[in-house]
């Protein structure tokens, strides 16, 4: 089973969480914007929203500059 | 009112009448908001709201849209000066404020568009999350990754519902890289086509 992460196809883990998922793949800073199958994510619900199976995630890395 | 003097074909005519009725907010007015501003005010916006709390310096002027003898003043009303001396018919709100967690989607409540020119990843990510909550149905166009030089073929527009990212996922920080004005201004520029493209959309 997988997900796939920036179109990038990952293993899919059971009861998984959004924050859990940004760790394991080394999204370690928390400026991110995030989208489970299109919907956004705002980032205090990380720890709550378990990854769907077959979920197709977009991170945006906010970078500083301007 | 036609805004600026255009080529007089239907085309300009057409955008040049809906932008006459327009309002984009624009939070921040450094090197991505100043020249987003003087952009869309070429291109004949009826209005901006903008949004800044600093004065010029002068190790702004690699990039952002101020002159040496505007250094020390207010950049919101720097920026609104120099928008008058190009098109004076696009008139600006400027607020001289720094936006704080919480209350920042406020000045944008009756904006067509809101484009993201903030400076630090931190205030960027809260910003967005902010409008995406409080005005869902308010486009953003914000960017990120606008330090460096090169490699402009890497930049994209990742879009998630209404919040269009113009986005150079590899860019480093501006803590480590360089900020100058041919990436930043091409990333402004590149927000101010998205919004162009936002309030003409397919009504020609």
């Amino acid at each position: 089973m997988n997900i796939t992460v920036n179109n990038k196809t990952v293993t899919y883990v059971e009861n998984e969480t959004m924050k859990d998922l940004l760790k394991r793949l080394k999204f370690t800073f928390p400026l991110v914007i995030v989208k489970i199958d299109g919907n956004h994510i705002p980032r205090d619900k990380y720890s709550d929203v378990k990854v769907p199976e077959n979920a197709d995630i977009q991170v945006i890395h906010m970078i500083s500059g301007g | 009112m036609v805004i600026i003097p255009m080529d007089g074909n239907d085309k300009s005519q057409k955008i040049a009448s809906i932008l006459s009725t327009k309002t984009v907010g624009i939070a921040g007015a450094g090197g991505l908001g100043s020249n987003v501003a003087v952009s869309l005010a070429r291109s004949g916006i009826n209005h901006l709201v903008i949004v800044d709390f600093d004065l010029v310096e002068e190790s702004n002027l690699n990039r952002q849209y101020y002159f040496l003898s505007q250094i020390g003043k207010e950049k919101v009303k720097a920026l609104q000066d120099n928008i008058k001396q190009i098109n004076p018919h696009t008139s600006c709100s400027i607020i001289n404020k720094k936006l704080t967690k919480g209350s920042m989607w406020k000045p944008f409540t009756h904006v067509d568009v809101v484009v993201e020119a903030l400076d630090s990843a931190e205030t960027k990510t809260q910003f967005i999350e902010e409008i995406m909550h409080h005005l869902p149905n308010t486009p953003i166009v914000a960017a990120s990754g606008v330090a460096g030089i090169g490699n402009s073929d890497r930049i994209v527009t990742k879009q998630i519902g209404n919040l269009h990212m113009v986005y150079d996922e590899h860019a480093f920080s501006s803590d480590d890289d360089v900020l100058l004005a041919p990436k930043v201004c091409l990333m402004a520029n590149w927000q101010a086509n998205i919004v162009l493209e936002l309030l003409v959309g397919d009504t020609l």
